[in-house]
């Protein structure tokens, strides 16, 4: 808990010794503890009450969230049955609708983002932490903040309108270099091909990616940052004293102690791009078929799905989008629990033991 | 072993010192000349032999793959210029400080430049005053970006986001007091819930909010969104508000449980005013993130051209979903509104956070000097009070009779 008050309900034990200047003729203590309570006043109930009550709307609310998604998307869900999860179309009244094309998209896309943005992160963390001049540290872990608090709309602009039409040629050079491998492959496109390239790069998997790969990395940095910041300075000292040079002493020291963090912070890293709604929606045209070449234009996930899809929706068309939701849910809620997991096993945040 | 060589004296005096300049002390990281010389050079190695694999050799093309190749050329060619005069360990850390400030740089690099580009691409729609003070009623998407604005939108987004952190600052701030002072397996529970509940993609709020609100009353108005960005931000403002409250000095609660104050004043007086300016950065970051948050807005608040005062009647519009809806058409002067929308929005963002920064800067307990003087004012009004009621008892003759 670590509030650090006191909590006056809590008994408190107190073990009284029996006195040896004592008289005999006074009754040996008990030794039984004592236990002792203190009696709250009429307004201290109604403050708990008050704050119980705050929290227990609060886990209604959140816990409605889930069970209101399940409670809705049941209805599609029992008509789809397994093929929910097969079915690559999205066509609630007339034929099938599953998310097994959505549910690769998003995936390939938090893949992607994920692997540009943890050298990203784990660069910046360590130049904040390790490499920065102490006078401008505050300064960057604000940009990194900042960095986080701009809105996902502005990304989106960003990625659209700018980095789109910047990354064809990189991403032409990656399909001539590297198109045997299936993921890099773009179909229509050899190597001799010299028509115009760029429908086929635009609103890619890759893009839209990197897009969110900036949106993620500012959450990944600022969990390593604290992490590494914490590494203790006895172990530090050590390492540099044993003769290492500043990468002998962050390799042995620093990434060590924070590797449950950065694991951690990865994998909230993974929750947030999976979630990522609008910025994704600007860049990508949406398909519906599975789409595992990362490269080609078109591709698609739940959560632009559901941006996309709502309005003209019927009824049964929200349930099913209700579905989909779900699956989305679970899936995050999966990776965060990991995190929460993994950082709260790890070292990271323990004194020296030295 | 009686024989001493007398030849060799047995001890060393060392002579006087030589009265000169100074010792310098020896400076530990300074920059040598070698190291400047390692990076330069690699540096021009790397941008001609990538200039010649551009033009001459292979025909490539694209700014961010020339950038990419020199950059990699660079390292390499920096390992290869250190490795000449040291070993192995120090070699490594060489590299790996280019990269790590290389990424660091970088980082930096994009976040200014997305700013300044989004800057860039509205700057032209700001420029005019009619964009703060019309609504887009009357402009079509062919208008010239003299007529037209996006007042609407601002207000839309200050009272949707006015009344989401209405709901969800109180609600968020009791659940962290009842995190911190009502410990127990309920808390413990729930502080799992809101952690898990920070996680939440936002447009699956919107998607709860669309389907319960929006539905049942078959219309889009302004306070569903206001709701829908309520259930994205409890979660931050409660986990935030959390976490500031368990850095209060548990020295200062106690005191004022040994001067006898009960629960409630305790935390009303002692642990909300001193976690105050960490309490007001969770909630000013929680706005920022309301105010930009777009997909639940864009499921709950529909979209409209006009002024639209009343949250509970009609659509409402706000900045990121004007922005969003705006780029999306193929008419420059419309994309260039988006933009300015845009802008509009990240100036709110940038002072909200820089007020955050200012606010947080400080400690919990920690007073600003305008705070200080306000406190020893008070003080000095507590004396005059005291002095005041002693000399009233002193004159009705109370204190005699006590002494």
């Amino acid at each position: 808990m670590g509030s650090g008050g006191f909590a006056p309900d809590e008994p408190i034990s107190l073990f009284p010794e029996p006195d040896p200047f004592e008289g005999p003729e006074l009754a040996p203590l008990p030794q039984t503890p004592k236990k002792l309570t203190a009696r709250l006043s009429a307004s201290d109930y109604a403050f708990r009450a008050l704050a119980r009550g705050g929290g227990v709307l609060v886990l209604v609310l959140m816990v409605l969230v889930g069970t209101f998604l399940a409670y809705r998307g049941v209805h599609a869900l029992r008509k789809a049955g397994f093929s929910f999860l097969t079915t690559q179309t999205w066509n609630p009244n007339g034929g099938g609708f599953g998310i097994a094309a959505v549910i690769v998209g998003t995936i390939l896309i938090a893949l992607v983002a994920i692997t540009v943005a943890v050298p990203l992160a784990v660069g910046a963390a360590l130049y904040i932490s390790e490499y920065a001049p102490r006078r401008i540290q505050r300064g960057l872990i604000s940009v990194v903040d900042l960095m986080a608090a701009i809105p996902s709309v502005v990304y989106g602009l960003w990625g659209a309108f700018f980095l789109q039409w910047r990354m064809v040629s990189l991403s032409r050079w990656i399909n001539d270099w590297f198109g045997w491998i299936p993921l890099f492959k773009v179909d229509g496109v050899t190597k001799n091909y010299t028509g115009p390239t760029a429908t086929f790069y635009t609103s890619s998997t890759f893009i839209a990616g990197v897009v969110v790969a900036l949106m993620v990395m500012p959450i990944a940095t600022s969990i390593m940052r604290e992490a590494f910041s914490q590494a203790p300075p006895g172990e530090r000292e050590g390492a540099y004293a044993l003769g290492a040079t500043r990468w002998g002493m962050i390799s042995a020291v620093v990434i060590p102690f924070g590797r449950g963090a950065m694991v951690g912070g990865i994998m909230l890293g993974l929750g947030r791009a999976l979630g990522e709604t609008i910025a994704v929606v600007m860049i990508i045209s949406p398909v519906f078929v599975i789409q595992p070449h990362i490269l080609q234009n078109g591709t698609s996930s739940i959560s632009s799905l559901i941006a996309l899809q709502y309005a003209e929706s019927t009824p049964f068309g929200v349930s099913a989008l209700m579905a989909a939701g779900l699956a989305l849910f679970a899936l995050t809620l999966i990776v965060n629990f990991l995190a929460a997991m993994i950082v709260s096993r790890s070292r990271s945040g323990a004194v020296s033991e030295v | 072993m009686t024989t001493v060589d007398q030849s060799t004296p047995g001890t060393t005096v060392p002579g006087r010192l030589q009265a000169g300049p100074a010792p310098q002390p020896r400076r530990i990281t300074a920059v040598r000349t070698p190291d400047v010389l390692a990076v330069g050079g690699a540096l021009a190695a790397a941008l001609c032999t990538t200039g010649l694999l551009w033009t001459e050799i292979a025909p490539f093309s694209g700014l961010i793959g020339y950038i990419v190749l020199t950059w990699c050329l660079f390292v390499l060619f920096y390992a290869v210029l250190v490795s000449f005069d040291q070993n192995g360990p120090a070699v490594r850390d060489r590299v790996v400080s280019v990269v790590v400030h290389s990424l660091g740089a970088l980082v930096i690099l994009v976040l200014g430049f997305v700013i300044v580009y989004t800057f860039a691409r509205g700057f032209h729609a700001m420029l005019h005053a009619n964009f703060y003070t019309q609504d887009l009623r009357t402009t079509g998407p062919l208008d010239p970006l003299t007529k037209g604005g996006v007042i609407h939108a601002i207000i839309g987004t200050l009272i949707e986001v006015g009344l989401a952190m209405g709901m969800s600052v109180p609600l968020g701030l009791l659940t962290a007091v009842f995190m911190n002072e009502v410990p127990g397996a309920l808390a413990r529970f729930v502080r799992t819930v809101v952690e898990a509940m920070t996680a939440l993609p936002d447009i699956l709020a919107g998607l709860f909010i669309y389907a319960t609100l929006v539905i049942s009353f078959h219309r889009f108005f302004g306070f569903a969104a206001a709701c829908a960005l309520a259930v994205t931000t409890l979660p931050i403002v409660a986990r935030a508000g959390d976490v500031v409250l368990r850095l209060v000095p548990g020295g200062l609660t106690e005191a004022s449980y040994a001067l006898g104050s009960g629960q409630w004043r305790t935390v009303l007086f002692v642990k909300l005013p001193t976690a105050r300016s960490g309490l007001a950065t969770a909630v000013i970051l929680g706005t920022a993130r309301a105010i930009g948050e777009t997909s639940p807005v864009l499921l709950t608040a529909g979209a409209t051209y006009s002024v639209n005062f009343n949250p509970f009647s009609g659509p409402m519009m706000s900045l990121p979903l004007l922005a969003y809806q705006s780029v999306q058409s193929p008419f420059p002067a419309e994309i260039t509104r988006g933009f300015g929308a845009a802008c509009t929005l990240l100036l709110l963002v940038l002072v909200l956070f820089f007020i955050a920064r200012t606010i947080g800067g400080r400690g919990p307990g920690q007073l600003t000097p305008r705070q200080q003087r306000h406190r020893a004012m008070g003080s000095v009004r507590d004396l005059a009070r005291y002095e005041r009621t002693w000399t009233a008892r002193t004159a009705a003759g109370y204190l005699g009779e006590e002494s």
